[in-house]
């Protein structure tokens, strides 16, 4: 999950008059999200088994973790490492979790009070929810597009990562079907569509350079966690950023 | 750590980052440092799970079939072919070096 927000584009051309247009746009561009990222939850199911775990870990990742990104992140840590690199596994899990959190609170005045609900919009707070819900015109339509773009998703993501999971385990020697290859190309496929500002172009080369340079010398996640570092120290500084127009992200 | 408990820990980690979000005040998005960095290390982990899942072979580096998968997914990407096609893609190029050397 990850690269369908910015595949939303149209911020919705709303006119005054017909707000169950406005509706049904929302339901639409919600469920044509949810169905193309909930398609992916093969490869992290069939990955998952390849990278060591059973078919029921795999699919509490998808059931309660619920981000993509963390959740091959993890995996992919797992698969180099073993459990002996659970530290960095976890870390790195969860500081791709992290943006989440910034999601969350661009959302909740759009979910709005009450802490039963908020604990299952948090839930459902991932990259396409708040992509849809931030792109739609009015607070009823983004309400709409954020529950119905989570609800699509959580329900394809965990169904396709069991039977995804279920492939993987009959598969066997998962490295002959090219599956190790396979996650590379998911990270490559989630980094993609944040690759547009030049800032964000240096870290990812930066970062790619200093997991490579330190992959020999250190225990395996640790180079993922280093490559973070170089992140923090360049957003800190602002080195290469825009300095007039000051946008949040 | 077993599998077990490294599966449910790094999961309530990342719950928790998700419902901290609804608790924290607003204003903390007024600082663009924060959230330019909160993107920025999503890029560079990526970037790096790019690499270690391409080169990496435990603590070594190695460059094998899957480094010409990975070149043709980017080329993929670049040319807006939806995601699970370049999965399948990648998959497939790696599994036919492999099966013809």
């Amino acid at each position: 999950m990850g690269r369908q927000a910015a595949a939303v584009t149209h911020a919705g051309e709303f006119g005054a008059a017909d707000a169950a247009s406005a509706r049904r746009e929302a339901v639409r561009d919600s469920v044509a999200v949810g169905i193309a990222t909930g398609a992916y939850g093969v490869s992290f199911g069939a990955l998952a088994v390849a990278s060591g775990l059973d078919v029921w870990q795999a699919c509490v990742l998808s059931l309660v973790m619920f981000s993509g990104g963390s959740q091959f992140a993890l995996i992919g840590v797992l698969a180099g490492g073993g459990t002996a690199a659970w530290p960095a596994a976890i870390a790195s899990s969860a500081l791709l979790g992290a943006r989440n959190g910034i999601y969350g609170i661009r959302t909740a005045p759009i979910v709005g009070r009450g802490w039963l609900k908020r604990i299952a919009a948090a839930w459902i707070t991932i990259d396409e929810s708040t992509a849809v819900a931030l792109a739609q015109p009015t607070p009823a339509t983004r309400r709409l597009g954020f529950w119905v773009t989570g609800l699509v998703v959580f329900t394809g993501w965990n169904l396709t990562t069991l039977a995804g999971a279920l492939i993987g385990d009959a598969l066997g020697d998962t490295s002959r079907y090219g599956l190790d290859a396979a996650a590379a190309a998911a990270f490559v496929g989630l980094l993609w569509p944040r690759l547009k500002r030049l800032q964000a172009r240096a870290v990812a080369v930066a970062a790619a350079v200093v997991a490579a340079l330190l992959t020999p010398v250190l225990m395996p996640g640790l180079p993922v966690l280093a490559a973070a570092a170089v992140a923090v120290l360049i957003g800190m500084t602002n080195w290469l950023g825009e300095r007039h127009g000051e946008g949040s992200s | 750590m077993t599998l077990w408990q490294i599966v449910i820990l790094a999961s309530i980690a990342c719950a928790a980052l998700k419902l901290a979000g609804y608790l924290v005040p607003p204003a903390v998005l007024e600082r663009p440092a924060a959230a330019r960095t909160a993107d920025l290390v999503t890029v560079a982990l990526l970037a790096a799970l790019v690499v270690v899942q391409t080169l990496g072979a435990g603590a070594a580096i190695v460059v094998d079939a899957r480094v010409p998968a990975v070149l043709v997914a980017i080329v993929l990407f670049a040319l807006r072919v939806p995601f699970i096609v370049v999965v399948i893609a990648a998959a497939a190029v790696a599994a036919g070096i492999r099966a013809f050397s």
